[in-house]
């Protein structure tokens, strides 16, 4: 593995209002690996990837994404950085007023010069290789929750960036379409060679996805444990670590 | 089964008898679940509050059905009957656990945190709205120069502008506008007309029905009444736009994908709102002399050219253009105001509704404070 950062947070720590969510974080995350983010729901993912992509400014602590600064950069670097990532929101964040295909369209129609045919071509492969084909035409409203995470990642998919970030994938979708979105993903990684951020808290897709995971704690409001998931799961002494990946519940 | 019914059932689950020194006995039957439980606990409660027993055993031998609100109940009933020094023994032939260890539940002192936020102190309060206040002005300023950097950022760059959602915007807040604002001011023309001539009647001044009715409307009523329309149709509608647009993250992807959320979502609207309002203020003029014309013929025994004759001499251009240059600046506050309360919006659904109804109370309120500014201002220009 090529162990040069291509993420790199480094004594990160986030607050709403006066809640802390997330207490002094450090973590690189290497070019074209697999990272997955897990942990219990409302532990802090969300927080951890909205803070990452610089939509929400940290309390303390810096966040660098391929050498650039989020925090100090200049406008125009900042700008630039985010041309080289795409997002999955957590609720797919679809424009709901567009169509399918005009919410996949509209990243390349601004930042690229294709005329509007060729456009469509790219939108209809990207569609295709999600598993939208023919849906193009639909509002987002017309369409199934599992469609619309899809149909998202073909939209953080459309200009083939540099990093894919993922909040929750495969989250209330059937295990079949879960498990090709999975092979999606690890088909993008090997093909286009792009570094991807996971958000989950599905065994099955951690282990059949993930190279390296950190697992977030509620009450520590940090990391608690970082490596392979399955020397995790094998080799971790922490209690809380150990029941998830082996399922249990904490209590007796 | 029908709620007399219910009501009978539900009165059923508890025999009631008094021993003498002071012992109830109280037999439950039945399901006790949550639509009995409310029921027996107000008529347990006021019995054992009346008799004051000191003690009180429950027997639950033919409860069939029990459950944490049946729980919830015998708990409550214990503490009442603490409080009168009594003791409260539960009994149960059958013994079952489960019973004895969901009524310990609530037995012990609440470690439970409170469900409801507590209510905070009057100074908290008001210091805190003192503060939201402030943080709101703050937002005003920043938006608006948010809005402005993106204008200068539009007229640079020209083909940034959307001009398709625009031109829709245009259509949404205009062309759909038309029939409820040419509706309200012809009847406000036909209105003001009748009233007027009732006095100047008197004076046998009708022909000037025609100067009041066209002087009021071109430079006062007609770009207010036009800018009350559009504020509580579209002013509404941005913000419930925008501030849907702002919970399902959806701005915040705008963002990621490089766009600036204000040249993308608020320039359109501005910009639309900026040509069509004046354009809705004309229609509104017109429709409103169409108005007292009406009245003018038929109540007035004015002919149609003396009526179109004595408005036109009495409007001069710098009238027109005084009423459609306010008509402008209206536009500006309610797109300004409806796209800001949009972004503002933080929460769920009730967070968009509250959205839309402060964007027009809002773009209203300006809207009267600046027509006041305007008044003052022609008083001063002559
Ligand atoms: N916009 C917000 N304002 C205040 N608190 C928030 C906000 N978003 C999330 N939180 C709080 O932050 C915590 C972590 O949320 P989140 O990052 O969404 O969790 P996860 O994605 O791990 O389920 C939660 O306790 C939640 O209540
Ligand atoms: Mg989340």
């Amino acid at each position: 593995m090529p162990n040069d950062a291509i993420i790199q947070i480094n004594n990160l720590s986030a607050k709403y209002s006066d809640d802390v969510i997330l207490d002094n974080i450090t973590f690189d995350v290497y070019q074209n690996e697999i990272f997955v983010v897990l942990g219990g729901s409302g532990c802090g993912k969300s927080t951890l990837l909205r803070h990452t992509i610089g939509l929400e400014v940290p309390f303390a602590g810096n966040v660098t994404i391929d050498g650039a600064d989020l925090i100090n950069c200049s406008e125009t670097e900042f700008k630039n950085t985010l041309k080289k990532i795409g997002v999955l929101f957590q609720g797919s964040a679809l424009f709901g007023s567009m169509t399918v295909s005009e919410n996949v369209a509209l990243p390349i129609q601004e930042y690229s010069n294709l005329k509007n045919d060729l456009i469509d071509k790219i939108v209809n492969l990207k569609l295709g290789l999600v598993g939208l084909e023919g849906y193009g035409n639909h509002l987002p409203s017309e369409i199934s929750g599992g469609m619309k995470k899809r149909a998202g990642l073909a939209r953080a998919l459309a200009l083939n960036p540099k990093i894919l970030f993922l909040d929750e994938p495969s989250a209330g979708l059937d295990p079949i379409t879960s498990k090709e979105i999975d092979e999606l993903i690890l088909d993008i990684n090997k093909n286009l060679g792009t570094t991807i951020v996971i958000v989950t808290h599905e065994l099955e897709s951690i282990f059949t996805v993930a190279q390296r995971v950190i697992m977030l704690d509620k009450t520590k409001k940090g990391i608690i444990a970082e490596g392979k998931p399955a020397d995790l799961k094998k080799y971790s002494t922490n209690q809380t670590v150990k029941d998830f990946f082996n399922r249990k519940s904490n209590k007796k | 089964m029908n709620m007399r019914e219910k009501e009978r059932t539900v009165l059923q689950r508890y025999t009631i008898t008094e021993l003498d020194n002071g012992h109830l006995y109280i037999h439950l039957n039945g399901r006790i679940d949550i639509e009995s439980a409310s029921n027996i606990l107000n008529t347990l409660e006021t019995k054992i509050l009346s008799t004051s027993p000191k003690i009180v055993t429950i027997n639950l031998d033919n409860v069939s059905y029990f459950d944490e609100y049946g729980a919830l109940v015998l708990s409550e009933l214990r503490k009442i009957v603490a409080d009168q020094k009594g003791t409260l023994n539960i009994s149960d032939k059958k013994n079952r656990s489960k019973i004895k260890a969901s009524v310990a539940n609530f037995d012990t002192p609440e470690k439970t945190t409170g469900i409801r936020k507590s209510p905070v102190n009057f100074f908290v309060r008001v210091g805190d709205a003192s503060l939201s206040r402030m943080d709101n002005m703050k937002y005003f300023t920043s938006f608006l120069g948010s809005v402005i950097l993106s204008f200068i950022d539009v007229l640079k760059h020209p083909k940034s502008i959307r001009l398709n959602d625009t031109i829709t915007c245009m259509e949404k807040t205009g062309v759909n506008a038309i029939p409820i604002v040419a509706l309200i001011s012809f009847l406000l023309g036909l209105v003001m007309a009748f009233m007027s001539s009732l006095q100047l009647k008197q004076f046998g001044a009708n022909i000037y029905v025609a100067s009041l009715v066209s002087i009021a409307m071109v430079s006062e009523l007609g770009p207010i009444m036009t800018a009350i329309v559009v504020a509580g149709r579209s002013g509404s509608a941005f913000a419930a736009e925008i501030g849907t647009m702002k919970i399902s993250e959806e701005v915040d992807a705008l963002f990621i994908m490089g766009f600036n959320p204000t040249t993308f979502l608020a320039v359109p609207r501005i910009i639309a709102s900026m040509i069509v309002v004046p354009i809705l203020t004309l229609f509104s003029d017109l429709f409103a002399i169409a108005g007292g014309l009406v009245i003018g013929i038929l109540t007035l025994d004015l002919t149609f050219n003396s009526y179109i004759a004595q408005t036109l001499k009495t409007l001069s251009l710098f009238e027109v253009m005084w009423g459609l240059s306010k008509s402008v600046v209206f536009a500006l506050i309610i797109a300004w105001i409806g796209c800001l309360r949009g972004f503002q919006t933080r929460g769920g659904a009730d967070a968009v509704g509250n959205s839309a109804t402060s964007a027009v109370v809002t773009s209203i309120f300006l809207i009267i404070l600046f027509d006041s500014f305007f008044a003052v201002a022609r008083s001063y220009l002559w």
